[in-house]
């Protein structure tokens, strides 16, 4: 099953220790928040992983501040149905 | 919030029959309809009588969310009953009726609310009765609320529906914005690491639906399927609301249109003749502008031939009006309703609202086009519900239908006579 790196955003405060784990995954965009590489829509809340990213994205949860970052195991993300202003 | 306006659509329900032969479905019970009229219309009928088919019939009957995000209501209802039944303690589900409609353009859901909440209870009601006997909210602005709880008074076991008043902000009807205020009293969006369905109000399964859903699950049950399928087409079965705006003196009307109903008949039925329109907003805030051709009124479909409803949001803009203050305006009004939990939206909106405020304002500078081109890719998709998304594709939409008039501002006029560019 595929693992997921999951950004909670309401926690997450941009200061940018995720990216520096694991470069190849994540960029940081103009306020220093992280940026999914190549990815679009909800891949860039959870973020697909390659076997190889895995451990350094163990790290990212283990050691970001904000306890933003987790990884989903083997569970399908939710699909982007949140629709505000109704 | 637009101030409350007067929106029961008797004549345009009449207009509607010669057009497409749509009978008026969901307010056939006339303004301020009471238990006994509603009954009269609609016929006796018991909440459990559906049962656990409901659900089946749901899914026959093809119905998708009327909230906005038009996703199938059975696979949504089936998901909470069946997390329900898991695990060592069963939790009770809850059922939510949203009618919170933060969208200032929206008024079809109040109009819903006041004059057939006999109806949304109905639906809440028996979907409750599908879930097992699940717990029953109804969430509405402080203006719905009276006339929401003069209705549950009259109801035999109505005492057991609880009433929260929502918010009067753009993101309190966000699904778990609505779980968040019931449980916390904080009408904001949370993570969604967690499906509502498996774990929502106070962990428990919940369901959160739009009040109009509900009104037409009410039919459903009442009437089945078959029914539902008489008004549509097949991909976009039954019928739906909309609110429809326009420039003055167009008044703001609630229609009732079938599935695939064409986006032209529709403006005509509200008065509006489309050839004297410059663009038209479908969906909302969170929607597209198109040119006011040839689109059918539909979820799913071609984009240049489909425009998706979203909630029901149908403004036109007059050949006066400058699209790009208008969409500057209102991408200025998501920004500042940005919850400011998400970086990306916090940060993000304001600049894509000051970049289009430029570009209205008259800036010449022909690198604020590809800007806000660049701030949109990099917010969407990145926030714990769909506002920096929804914002992107409606100043999308504007780069696409307004280009001309983008060239027009960055080369320093204004093609709309309305228009003060430099």
């Amino acid at each position: 099953m595929k693992t997921h790196l999951h950004i909670d955003w309401t926690s997450c405060d941009g200061r940018g220790l995720c990216a520096e784990l694991l470069p190849g995954v994540l960029d940081r965009d103009d306020w220093g928040y992280p940026v999914a590489r190549g990815k679009t829509g909800r891949d860039r809340t959870d973020v697909p992983l390659r076997d190889a990213d895995r451990e350094a994205a163990q790290e990212a949860v283990f050691l970001c501040p904000k306890l933003a970052l987790s990884l989903l195991d083997g569970r399908t993300p939710e699909p982007g149905t949140r629709v505000p202003g109704r | 919030m637009s101030p409350a306006k007067d929106t029961y659509p008797t004549a345009p329900l009449h207009a509607i029959q010669d057009n497409r032969g749509q009978e008026p479905r969901l307010l056939a019970a006339g303004p301020d309809a009471g238990l006994e009229q509603h009954l009269d219309t609609f016929g006796p009928w018991e909440p459990n009588a559906a049962g656990a088919g409901l659900l089946e019939a749901l899914g026959e009957a093809g119905l998708t969310g009327r909230g906005g995000a038009a996703f199938e209501t059975w696979r949504k209802a089936t998901a909470a009953a069946g997390s329900g039944r898991k695990g060592l303690f069963a939790a009770r589900p809850v059922v939510i009726a949203n009618g919170a409609e933060g969208e200032p353009l929206s008024f079809k859901d109040r109009t819903l609310l006041a004059h057939a909440p006999h109806l949304v209870i109905d639906g809440l009601a028996a979907l409750a009765a599908a879930l097992g006997g699940a717990s029953m909210y109804v969430y509405a602005p402080a203006a719905g609320l009276p006339r929401v709880q003069q209705a549950i008074g009259e109801r035999p076991r109505g005492n057991r529906i609880r009433v929260v008043q929502a918010p009067e902000t753009f993101i309190s009807g966000e699904s778990s914005a609505v779980v968040n205020m019931i449980g916390n009293g904080n009408a904001v969006p949370t993570d969604q690491r967690r499906r509502l369905s498996e774990s929502g109000l106070n962990g428990r399964p919940t369901l959160v639906v739009n009040v109009e859903t509900l009104a037409q699950v009410a039919l459903i049950a009442r009437y089945g399927a078959q029914w539902f399928r008489q008004a549509g087409t097949a991909a976009d079965p039954g019928t739906r609301l909309v609110s429809v705006s326009g420039p003055a003196p167009v008044r703001d009307v609630v229609l009732e249109v079938p599935g695939g109903a064409q986006l032209s008949a529709v403006l005509q039925e509200a008065g509006m003749d489309p050839a004297a329109l410059s663009a038209v907003l479908v969906g909302g805030y969170h929607g597209r502008w198109v040119r006011p051709a040839a689109h059918a009124l539909s979820p799913v479909g071609p984009p240049d031939r489909t425009a998706r409803p979203g909630a029901g949001v149908i403004h036109a803009l007059d050949l006066q009006t400058c699209g790009i203050q208008a969409t500057a305006r209102i991408v200025s009004y998501l920004a500042d309703q940005s919850a400011r939990q998400c970086g990306p939206c916090m940060f993000g909106l304001p600049a894509m609202a000051s970049v289009l405020n430029r570009i209205a304002g008259g800036e010449t500078n022909p690198r604020l086009a590809s800007e806000l081109d660049r701030l949109g890719r990099l917010v969407s998709g990145r926030g714990a519900c769909r506002h920096p998304e929804g914002t992107t594709g409606l100043v999308s939409s504007a780069l696409e239908v307004f280009a001309a008039d983008f060239r027009a501002h960055l080369s320093g006029y204004c093609t709309g006579p309305g228009g003060a560019a430099a």
